[in-house]
């Protein structure tokens, strides 16, 4: 048997994807077949790029190759190093878990519509991914990001029988193209300055990295850069997008694009700043710091408010692309000062969140696709009591709201604890800005985390404690294995990067060594597994088995110890103070937990709140009907949103006065354009 | 050989400390108060009887309550155990302590708020709910600022290991730092908050429309109401000794000074009984807030703890 490279083993995952995007129209007749078969395959497929991410990262090797396709003088250079490698493996391991998940939850579509063409752009989504990950020139980087969002723009609007879908869609993909063009003209200078606009090998990442750009170029082009890659990640004020597609996608989608997409956006930030332009400025990192803590703050605020389950997930994924920017920004300015313990720790820092994050937002987002599966209800105001009836759900969605709300011993805490780490260890810094700004970074983020407990007590209080808050009874099923599975891995995952994180860091620590040149395992690995110390003993320590184990043993010791059997228990109803009459909508549901959150933060809000009540004809002192209308807008919505979509909308209408249906017209346009460029040219 | 078994004998000297002395601080807390205010007191010991009767009673369970209501007191009193042993008391040289800095502390003590407030709306009942959306809205403002408070100290002992802290700041020469000042108000405000004291919270509060922590543990009985109080006693000890660690450490026991122990000893009961006697007086001086006025007091320990640490940043290093 011949061992295949890390890279050849990704291109071979990627030919798997869109070989299964190719044939699986074959079977459109079968569609359980069809469904079955091809995410079995996907699985496969993701778990050969994970393999390859896994070791490209252990061994740290870095292998490039041209791909004989492409433009005649403008080759595909592609390229597997341990950045990129490791975001291979994130998207690949998410993959490979989602994969699972559907082969259940895709064939509920399929009695309704056909899922042949979620299975199409599913794997080529994946497909697009891998190759963003892997493409080593502008050119071809550019090529597979539009591929990527052209695909997930069909599985958004997968479900297009609902307008408000179709009109997600379409915003999805005017914000990506947005982005998209800034990132282009970003590369256009980088290439520039390379290599000269008539030359097209500029495009190449290598050549880019060994040319000199100048300062200010330099920097214009990291802004355009920044900005393009926030508006994909979804970071705030480029973040309207964000909430209206992913729930528009079927929930394995959701999970696959809150979880992986918006890493890739980061992979490109990373890729840009720390390798393409090397960082030179720290005002360059001041930016992408200030920035991660606005959409840190504001998503997990916004996320609070919201009473659609999928809603509130795709905000919160705006936090957590905000925490992972803040440690980027760190990682930034240190880099630029030259403090590169520091730097690696950050970095760490945000690679580890993006990691967990892709772990328990994948989780949270099949935990949802559960929810709605078993009882078509995505809005949390109508759910409650789901723990009786979804006995494997309900626990592995707590592992997930655990998480994410960074209670250890799960791994949102060890990512959260990095990066308070990182703040901490800071030293004064030479200017005076970045003095005030490194504690305030340190108090948001604290705030943040404490915001994002609060939030998922809300998600799991609401939807699975307490009593069913509809009025319409319906039958609550558990889902089936593939779906459990999926799940089951995804939290197991959870707890494994909570418990063992010194493998984790000790794996991955190549990549700040080649992006930054120092590393922080010496000093991690000096206290053997069990400890976590990133700089030193005495400064800071974490044992997340210890603290697992101790928990474990201690919880469970009080429990052998107090529960004896001779105190009887007895089941009664509950204290109704005399009342007589409890009903499950005299519940706190999602509107009311969250009232503190828009008493104390409404004015970050467009928010329209009324209250109008029917009086009663015989007895005026009673009002009788009570009707409590509630409608939160994001601000940014009109600022940052509705003059791109108008514009957009007129410039079409502009564009299609060319349109006439005339086929000569048509040949005349060519024949000026040609005219034309043959005259300039 | 005494290398191995000094360490664990400390440890767990200090959790029976903590497991005992917990119900010994609320209780002269209690009887404190009732002198006081011209009443007579149950004694000190009231609450280990208070706890007795309660673990011999009958447990009742509401009809809706799930696993996670009959988990959650275990793993409320559980972490609990597990913060006890983390917080130098009594000497630093735990070896627990190394286990969890303050970041793990406080997510330890996050831990059990998370599953208090599930627990609350397990129920199914307005009363839980609303425990729990008020109990997790202290918490969102509380929780920040006790770490940003033990943040600044870990930055002026250069360490955010709680024994090291301790160390640190024992052993160098005191010296009044403005940031510590800041840490201090923003802390001693928090840990109101944070232990469900007047005038955040009233622990002896039976009013429907005042309660916060006692709305969420309504339904419970029975040993699992015992085990919550228990380890809520436990959390006003800790808070005490964690401010105790950080600001006033001056007393605890160094690492290898057995003979300092019994000192240690002395001392802790000392500050502690001073703590109580700080408490009862704001409790008689001050009434209650109203709950929307919380957010105000919470965000201004908010904002010293934050000034705190800029203090730090602009004026000390």
């Amino acid at each position: 048997m011949v061992m295949l490279s890390p890279l050849e083993l990704t291109i071979a995952s990627v030919l798997l994807f869109l070989s299964i995007a190719l044939l699986a129209p074959i079977l459109a007749f079968r569609q359980k077949y069809l469904v079955t078969i091809s995410f079995v395959a996907s699985a496969a497929a993701s778990l050969l790029a994970a393999a390859a991410g896994f070791l490209c990262v252990s061994s740290g090797s870095t292998a490039s190759m041209t791909l004989p396709i492409g433009l005649p003088d403008l080759p595909f250079y592609i390229r597997l190093d341990p950045l990129s490698g490791f975001f291979v493996f994130l998207v690949a391991l998410l993959g490979f878990i989602i994969s699972i998940y559907s082969i259940e939850y895709v064939r509920a579509f399929t009695a309704r519509r056909s899922a042949t063409s979620l299975v199409v752009f599913y794997c080529m989504f994946m497909a697009g991914m891998l190759l963003v990950l892997i493409s080593a020139d502008a050119y071809f980087f550019m090529v597979s990001w539009e591929i990527m969002a052209a695909s997930s723009f069909f599985l958004v609007c997968f479900e297009d029988d609902h307008p408000s879908n179709r009109r997600a869609a379409f915003l999805y993909i005017l914000m990506a193209h947005i982005g998209a063009i800034f990132i282009l003209i970003s590369f256009g200078l980088m290439a520039g300055f390379a290599k000269g606009f008539e030359d097209f090998s500029g495009f190449s990442f290598q050549a880019i990295r060994s040319s000199q750009i100048p300062h200010g170029w330099a920097s214009i082009a990291f802004l355009l850069a920044f900005f393009g890659f926030a508006a994909k990640a979804g970071i705030f004020p480029l973040h309207a997008w964000l909430p209206e597609a992913h729930p528009a996608a079927p929930s394995n989608v959701s999970a696959l694009m809150s979880g992986a997409m918006l890493k890739i956006a980061v992979y490109g930030l990373l890729r840009v700043s720390f390798d393409l332009l090397e960082i030179t400025d720290w005002w360059w990192g001041g930016v992408v710091l200030i920035f991660g803590l606005l959409s840190a703050i504001m998503g997990v605020i916004y996320a609070l408010l919201q009473n659609d389950l999928k809603r509130l997930l795709a905000y919160s994924s705006v936090e957590n692309v905000g925490i992972i920017f803040v440690c980027i920004g760190l990682a930034m300015i240190f880099t630029s000062f030259n403090m590169g313990l520091l730097a690696s720790l950050a970095l760490i820092a945000g690679l580890y969140h993006s990691l967990n994050h892709a772990m328990f937002k994948g989780l949270l987002f099949m935990g949802a696709g559960a929810i709605l599966h078993s009882t078509h209800q995505r809005n949390m105001e109508h759910m409650g009591g789901l723990i009786h009836k979804l006995k494997w759900t309900a626990p592995l969605f707590l592992v997930g709201c655990l998480s994410i709300a960074g209670l250890p011993p799960f791994n949102g805490f060890v990512s959260e604890w990095l990066a308070f780490q990182s703040f901490l260890l800071s030293p004064a810094l030479p200017s005076g800005l970045l003095n005030l700004l490194i504690p305030l970074g340190a108090a948001l983020l604290a705030l943040t985390a404490a915001l994002a407990a609060r939030c998922f007590v809300k998600v799991y209080g609401v939807s699975f404690l307490g009593q069913w808050r509809s009025n319409q009874q319906v039958q609550v099923h558990e889902v089936g294995w593939p779906m459990r599975l999926g799940m089951l891995l995804a939290a197991s995952a959870c707890l494994g990067l909570g418990i063992f994180p010194t493998y984790v860091l000790g794996w991955m620590d190549i990549i700040p060594e080649g992006l930054i040149g120092t590393k922080i395992s010496l000093s991690a690995a000096a206290s053997g597994w069990l400890w976590l110390t990133p700089v030193a003993a005495d400064r800071a320590s974490y044992s997340a088995p210890l603290v697992f184990f101790g928990l474990f043993a201690i919880i469970l010791s009080v429990y052998v110890i107090f529960r004896s059997r001779t105190t009887p228990v007895r089941r009664a109803p509950a204290w109704d103070c005399g009342f007589g009459y409890v009903t499950s909508r005299m519940q706190y549901n999602s509107t009311s937990f969250s009232m503190p959150t828009r008493r104390l933060y409404g004015f970050l809000f467009n928010i329209k709140e009324s209250v109008k009540s029917g009086v009663n004809p015989y007895f005026p002192m009673f009002n009788n009907r009570f009707l409590y209308h509630l409608k939160i807008r994001d601000r940014v919505w009109h600022i940052f949103y509705k003059p791109f979509a108008d514009a957009a909308f007129w410039l079409a209408r502009r564009a299609s006065r060319l349109q006439h249906g005339k086929i000569q017209l048509y040949l005349l346009y060519s024949f000026v354009t040609l005219i034309a460029l043959l005259v300039f040219s | 050989m005494r290398d191995s078994v000094y360490p664990i004998l400390i440890e767990s000297l200090q959790v029976i400390t903590v497991l005992i002395g917990a119900p010994l601080f609320a209780g002269w807390i209690k009887a404190l108060k009732c002198w006081s205010q011209g009443r007579s007191s149950a004694g000190v010991l009231q609450p280990f009887r208070d706890l007795s009767r309660l673990f011999i009673k009958e447990t009742v369970l509401a009809e809706n309550a799930s696993w996670i209501f009959t988990a959650t007191p275990y793993i409320v009193f559980g972490s609990a155990v597990v913060a006890g042993a983390i917080i130098p008391v009594l000497s630093v040289d735990l070896p627990l302590s190394a286990m969890a800095d303050i970041i793990a502390l406080v997510a330890i003590f996050a831990i059990a708020r998370f599953f208090l407030a599930l627990a609350g709306m397990d129920t199914g009942t307005a009363f839980g709910g609303m425990g729990s959306s008020r109990e997790m809205m202290i918490a969102s403002l509380a929780e920040p600022a006790v770490l940003m408070s033990v943040f600044t100290v870990s930055l002026v002992s250069s360490s955010t290991s709680l024994s090291h802290m301790a160390h640190v700041l024992t052993s160098h020469t005191i010296e009044l730092r403005p940031s510590l000042a800041f840490a201090l108000m923003s802390f001693v405000m928090i840990a109101l908050a944070e232990t469900g004291r007047i005038p955040v919270d009233n622990p002896s509060t039976h009013l429907e429309l005042t309660m916060i922590h006692e709305a969420m543990t309504l339904e419970y009985s029975g040993r699992h109401l015992a085990l919550i109080e228990w380890a809520s006693m436990m959390k006003l000890f800790l808070f005490a000794a964690l401010g105790i660690a950080c600001f006033f450490p001056w007393g605890i026991a160094g690492a290898n000074e057995i003979w300092m122990l019994p000192a240690a000893v002395l001392l802790l009961v000392l500050k502690l009984a001073l703590i109580g006697v700080f408490i009862v007086f704001i409790e008689t001086m001050f009434a209650k807030m109203r709950i929307f006025r919380v957010p105000e007091f919470l965000g201004m320990s908010f904002l010293l703890a934050t000034l705190g640490m800029i203090s730090f940043f602009i004026l000390e290093s």
